[in-house]
């Protein structure tokens, strides 16, 4: 089990330092700081071993948060504690910053007490966390003593991220449907590797204790329907439904269900929460293709042509598009010529960079430019990086829908139609890379 | 970086170096620094001509970037460029980046090469410098093939200023330490020398540096600095502190010159001059009577120079170790240093102290301060000088005070740091042996050693102390009544178990009267430390048991019974095991004859180097001072350490099949036991006679061990009918690495090969040999005619890469091919008087080498090959042989007469052959052999 936690700055310095267990030492923050934080070598490992204790650790920005244990532990299980430790501090504060974490330091030993016990981790659900742990110190007059036995039986029972008695005017849902897409082309355009890691967010301000479910397009459940009844025709169903690769889900999901009937069933949480998260790597919509051509005019030059073309519906807009191109460590001068959108050469990069505001469907731009080289003695070959790409498109590129999301309350009066709901999809570039 | 001043500072490099301090991380470094060469870049590149300043300041970004650790491959030739320009600080900045930077094979190496020769070329002395400074800096061996002729010429032109001078002799030491065999003195060697008398001191302190470097690879050219160094010194010690003005430090006058100077001397041996050694010893005088002086200032620098001066004058006084009244007051200053506030002092006047010890003329004045340094062992805080005391000791350590000086090492084992404990026993132990006047203290010594520091007592140290007693026999009484007063303790160690059981094995029949030592007593002592021992050790307690049963037949049943316990007999380690059933079975099955020749006592050791010794000297590197006097100490003690030099029979134990090694106590390779293949009684032989040369050894008889050093041996076998031979050679390999591209070849050197002998090799060998295996070779041999010479056998093959080689005489003699006759006194003196001619007879008178014992001469004659003829001669002491030799040409009948003069230990030899070559060359063999 986690034996203790610490948050660094990016000098290395403890922000906070919270120890579960005895087998681990005071030195063992100085261990971290000198194998890790200013180790020669950069340290790529996010899993390090030294003198036989285990220091697990994920960066944030300038903050580094490192979980360290003596004992052999789950380690997916520790990083998805910190992760889950992001989450909640970005819910109580905002961004993970040097500044914000010394300024709410008293709370974040507090949330390290409830969400951590002798090392075990415990409800780390942010909803259930606000409830008892509040920013405003003690309020005006205290909890009632019913007010605190419903705590108790909300964190200890069954349904430990819902409260009871919760009561909206509005009964109200918001589906975002948010997808990260990983691309690696060959400068041939031909695929190397492609995937779409995406996630489920929902918020939900519904009264009651509802009961929901959620479908979508998943290609077991399609082709199911499709045997049992002929109301689809099996062209359509077949290529509007797609294949998960793997999924996992928030806990509030009916596991037992899920793996029955392979239909989504739960009890949604208060508020904002990730309902699940799925990969999928088949049939994937590429939002952009990416046509590089780079010629090398002599020792001193560099011309670079790169044409992007956006491959969806004309009536949809990318947004926030941005071109990286790498240039050699040798480069001089840069001039760009492009019809779209700014352009600039950053030196401290090392690379090009195009961007564009707004790109419909179906279109076409592109960019020239001419490097200048400076001749040096290195004999070493130019490695020509690959051009990554940014972006964020109105779809899913999975190809992804929501068919249906009931929610169903019988003991209040409001029915699915009562129920307000709004669905959103939005892609963007996971790693979108093409090789020149 | 240099200094910025108003006028030149770069403001661009200050912004850009705290702009990267500033950075938050190590990106936003990185960020900095790419962003900042894209802009030297674009400003290199810049179709503008840049100023000299804006290069400069590029460059040193460029520098500074290097130095954060990034790789920068541009740039050089903007630095090279720099190089010709007429600014000082441009100048430097690009000779900064060059020697930093530049590596030796870059293309511009031409560029840079010419900017500096033409620095050096010009008249202006700081750019003169600067490219000096920058080819020491560099120091590559391209640099002195380009410029090692050109330094010694700016170092001796009268009209280069001093401080180039200096930076040239600097410089042409650095080019002279990476690459000697470029820089050649030759014709400057006495310009060079003469510097020593240069005005600038700082010209003679680079000066001396150099020559001192020089003057260690070839002493002899530069021996003409020797006087030239008296008298400079001579200079300095005497000056009044004002003198040399900028040069006097702390009121001590150019403290780094004289240490040099001192240094310099050192290289050589006294001058022979008798007013240079005057001076010099004058000089040295005066220094030692600075030291008595009282400071001048309290400050540490003053006493630091000071010091300096004296412990380097000291140590020339020791390396010259000819002028006794100079050693012993270095040796009185030394004295009053020992007790110094400071430790370095302390720690520096042991240190020489040692060196001092192991002077004739200064020995007895360092034992003077045998208290101090006592004292220095025991209450120093500071553990390298306890060290360097212990050191002393053992240095200053002769018979008179042995006694005392091992009781004090002794006592202070038991504080002593762990770290030094084991040198320290086997310091004791070496004092102990060498200068022991009984070895009852001998004995008790060592025990007390392993009773107070067990865990360090080495293998050696015990081995050798049974060595000692078992060597002689007046300690042995002693030894064993002490062993077994010692095990006595509840608590002992394991060595002195080893000891113990080693001893009261072999001598525990001394003290077996006493009935505080019965037999059974014995045992059961013995027996009570079994369980708490090794491996080992149990192992050889086990063979104690057994001698036990030998000595006392009374004890046999109850060492018997432990034997048969299951906790022996059925040991999981198999030696221990193999011990017991093998000693059980001896015990009950052979009669007491025979136990008493298996289990007879120990042969005495053969003499040889102490193991210890060699131990100490392994540990303490070839740095030791003292182990070298130390040995011959050792040879002195040789006699009273005595000990019979017999052949290290090992038949005593053998009964034990396993490697009894640790009984024996032989483990440092004796040179002895080695054993051949052949029989041990033939290996006894071969190293009586050792001092011969290998073939002649061979003239009377066939078989043996022809030649052998730590890597092979060569065994020979050899069979001879009438004049045909064969040779069966064994090569067998000592070491544990295999031999390749092994390869024998007989040559027979010039006429022996035409005509004379016939040599035919068979079977080929292989050319590889395993590490311990043997390999044989046959050799076929044909006598044409009578021959004198012997073939030549040439081995030549790859030990761990070294290729030896070696090459031997095949021990075949005409007499190999003797026929013997069996003849009658009449016939013999018949055929006497036939062969009368007087170049028929050969006739040698010589003294014995060895005893006149009749059987053996009579072995010998037979292994010659001719028949002795018994009643043949009036005289009975004289021997008669007849014989024929017989070659494939002719057969040659030989007779020979042997007459001893037992009063006179001679021998008169007369030969009588049908050709006077063969009794000519037979009386030379024969000569030899008695």
């Amino acid at each position: 089990m986690i034996g203790g936690l610490f948050i660094y700055n990016h000098k290395g310095e403890v922000l906070i330092s919270r120890v579960y267990r005895d087998d681990i030492g005071r030195n063992a923050v100085d261990a971290f700081r000198v194998n890790v934080i200013h180790a020669r070598q950069q340290v790529r490992s996010p899993v390090t071993n030294i003198a036989r204790t285990s220091f697990f650790h994920v960066k944030r920005s300038n903050i580094w948060l490192a979980a360290v244990t003596k004992q052999n532990v789950n380690a997916a299980m520790v990083f998805e504690f910190l992760y889950k430790m992001c989450d909640v501090m970005t819910a109580y504060f905002g961004k993970i910053s040097e500044e914000n974490i010394k300024n709410n330091f008293v709370l974040i030993y507090e949330l390290l007490d409830e969400i951590l016990d002798f090392g075990y981790p415990q409800n780390s659900e942010t909803g259930a966390l606000k409830t008892f742990i509040t920013q405003q110190g003690i309020k005006g007059q205290p909890q009632t003593k019913e007010e605190q036995s419903q705590i108790t039986s909300q964190v200890t029972g069954q349904i430990g991220w819902r409260r009871e008695g919760i009561k909206y005017r509005r009964n109200e849902l918001f589906l975002d449907v948010l997808e990260s897409v990983n691309l690696l082309m060959s400068p041939q355009g031909q695929v190397l590797s492609a995937h779409v890691s995406g996630r489920v967010v929902m918020k939900s301000y519904l009264s009651g204790m509802p009961e929901c479910k959620f479908g979508m397009n998943d290609k077991i459940v399609i082709d199911k329907q499709g045997k049992g009844g002929t109301t689809d025709e099996p062209g359509k169903s077949g290529k509007q439904s797609i294949a998960i690769d793997d999924c996992t889900f928030h806990q509030c999901v009916r596991l037992s269900k899920f793996d029955s009937e392979r239909s989504i069933s739960f009890i949604p949480p208060d508020g904002e929460y990730e309902l699940m998260r799925y990969r999928t790597t088949k049939d994937i919509i590429l939002p952009f293709r990416v046509i590089p051509l780079v010629r090398e005019v002599g020792r001193t030059k560099l011309e670079v042509k790169v044409v992007i073309k956006s491959n969806f519906k004309p009536s949809l807009l990318a947004q926030k598009i941005e071109v990286r191109i790498p240039t050699p460590l040798n480069t001089s001068g840069v001039q760009v010529i492009c019809m779209k959108g700014k352009a600039k050469y950053k030196a401290s990069e090392n690379a090009i960079v195009w961007k564009i505001k707004r790109m419909a469907g179906m279109k076409e731009s592109q960019i020239s430019a001419e490097i200048e080289l400076l001749p040096t003695n290195d004999k070493k070959k130019w490695a020509r990086p690959p051009i990554s790409m940014n972006f964020e498109v109105p779809f899913a590129p999975s190809g992804l829908k929501v068919r249906y999301l009931k929610v169903f309350e019988s003991k209040l009066n409001y029915s699915d139609h009562d129920v307000i709901k709004w669905v959103r999809y939005i892609g963007r570039s996971g790693i979108y890379e093409t090789r020149c | 970086m240099p200094a910025v001043s108003k006028g030149d500072g770069m403001r661009g490099l200050a912004v850009f170096i705290s702009d990267i301090r500033n950075c938050k991380s190590k990106e936003a470094e990185i960020k900095r620094i790419n962003k900042e060469l894209a802009n030297i870049r674009s400003k290199f590149k810049g179709d503008k001509a840049l100023d000299g300043y804006s290069k400069k300041k590029y460059v040193c970004k460029l520098l500074f970037i290097f130095l954060l650790g990034h790789d920068i491959d541009f740039g050089h030739m903007e630095a090279v460029n720099l190089l010709s320009s007429n600014k000082y600080t441009e100048k430097q900045i690009g000779y900064l980046f060059i020697s930093v930077l530049v590596n030796s094979n870059s293309e511009l190496i031409r560029l840079i090469n010419n900017a500096i020769k033409n620095d050096l070329s010009s008249r202006n002395p700081t750019f003169m410098c600067l490219a000096l400074h920058c080819i020491a800096n560099v120091g590559s061996r391209e640099m002195a093939e380009a410029f090692a002729g050109e330094i010694p010429r700016i170092l001796v032109a009268g009209d280069t200023m001093d401080s180039v001078k200096q930076s040239a002799a600097l410089c042409l030491l650095r080019l002279y330490k990476t690459s000697p065999d470029l820089v050649l003195m030759g014709e400057w060697t006495s310009r060079v020398v003469h510097l020593l008398n240069d005005q600038h001191m700082g010209v003679v302190t680079a000066a001396i540096s150099l020559i001192t470097c020089l003057s260690q690879k070839n002493p002899d050219e530069f021996k003409t600095c020797v006087s030239l160094a008296v008298s400079r010194l001579s200079r300095i010690v005497s000056s009044a502190s004002t003198d040399l003005q900028d040069y006097t430090y702390y009121f001590v006058p150019a403290p780094w010159l004289s240490c040099k100077l001192l240094r310099l001397l050192q290289c050589y041996p006294p001058p022979e001059d008798g007013a240079v050694k005057g001076r010099l010893v004058e000089c040295l005088e005066t220094i030692l009577n600075k030291a008595q002086e009282p400071p001048k200032s309290k400050k540490v620098q003053h006493s630091n120079a000071k010091n300096a001066i004296l412990f380097e004058a000291i140590s020339l006084i020791i390396h010259y170790d000819s002028e006794p009244n100079l050693l012993v007051r270095a040796c009185n200053q030394l004295g009053q240093f020992l007790q110094h506030r400071e430790t370095n002092l302390r720690y520096l006047a042991l240190e020489s102290m040692c060196t001092l010890a192991s002077s004739e003329f200064s020995h007895e004045a360092v034992k003077t301060h045998i208290e101090t340094v006592i004292n220095a062992l025991k209450t120093e805080r500071d553990v390298s000088v306890r060290q360097r005391a212990a050191d002393l000791l053992y240095a200053m350590c002769d018979r008179s005070n042995a006694k005392q000086i091992v009781a004090e090492m002794l006592s202070y084992l038991e504080t002593a740091d762990y770290s030094i404990r084991e040198e320290m026993v086997l310091k004791v132990a070496i004092l102990a042996e060498k200068y022991a006047v009984d070895y009852s203290w001998y004995v008790d010594t060592i025990l007390n050693l392993i009773r107070i520091a067990g865990d360090y007592v080495s293998e050696e140290v015990w081995y050798r102390v049974i060595q000692i007693v078992i060597n002689r026999d007046d300690v042995q009484g002693y030894a064993a009544k002490t062993v077994f007063e010692a095990l006595q303790a509840p608590a002992c160690h394991e060595n002195m178990v080893k000891v113990g059981g080693y001893i009261l094995g072999e001598f525990g029949n001394l003290i077996a009267g006493d009935p505080r030592s019965s037999p059974l007593v014995q045992f059961n002592l013995l027996h009570s430390k079994f369980h708490l021992c090794s491996v080992p050790t149990r192992a050889l307690l086990l063979s104690a048991y057994i001698k036990f049963i030998n000595l006392f037949p009374e004890t046999k049943s109850t060492i018997q019974e432990v034997l048969r316990s299951d906790s022996q007999i059925r040991n999981s380690d198999v030696e221990l095991q193999q011990r017991a059933v093998e000693y059980l079975k001896l015990s009950s099955i052979a009669s007491t004859d025979v136990l008493a020749t298996v289990l007879e006592e120990m042969p005495p050791f053969p003499e040889r180097e102490s193991s210890i010794l060699a131990k100490l000297k392994k540990k303490k590197g070839p740095g030791a001072v003292s182990v070298n006097e130390l040995e011959e100490g050792k040879r002195e003690g040789g006699e009273l350490n005595g000990g019979g030099e017999r052949g290290g029979d090992s038949s005593a134990i053998a009964s034990t099949p396993s490697p009894s090694a640790d009984l024996l106590g032989l483990r440092a390779g004796p040179p002895v036991t080695a054993a051949a293949p052949s029989a041990g009684s033939l290996l006894v032989d071969v190293f009586s006679e050792a001092g011969r040369s290998g073939a002649l050894r061979f003239v009377c008889k066939n078989n043996g061990v022809l030649f052998e050093n730590q890597l092979l041996q060569i065994g020979i076998k050899s069979e001879y009918r009438q004049n045909l031979g064969r040779m069966y050679l064994f090569y067998g390999n000592k070491t544990s690495v295999q031999f390749v591209t092994f390869t024998t070849t007989v040559t027979c050197p010039g006429e022996l090969q035409s005509h004379i002998l016939h040599i035919h090799t068979w079977n080929s060998l292989e050319p590889l040999i395993e590490g311990g295996a043997q390999v044989q070779q046959v050799i076929n041999i044909e006598c044409l005619t009578d021959f004198s010479d012997a073939p030549l056998l040439n081995i030549k093959f790859r030990y761990g890469g070294a290729l030896q080689n070696l090459t031997l005489k095949l021990p075949v003699t005409i007499n190999k091919f003797f026929q013997p006759t069996e003849m009658a006194s009449h016939d013999f003196f018949q055929r006497w008087k036939q062969l009368s001619l007087p170049q028929q007879e050969a006739q040698k008178i010589f003294k014995a080498n060895h005893a006149m014992d009749t059987e053996v001469l009579k072995a010998k004659l037979l292994g010659l090959g001719m028949a002795l003829l018994e009643n043949v001669d009036p005289n009975p002491e004289n021997f008669v042989c007849a014989g024929v030799i017989q070659t494939k040409a002719q057969q040659v009948g030989s007779l020979l007469r042997l007459e001893p003069n037992a009063q006179a230990q001679m021998y008169r030899l007369t030969v009588r052959s049908s050709k006077d070559t063969v009794s000519k060359r037979l009386c030379e063999l024969l000569a030899e052999q008695f």
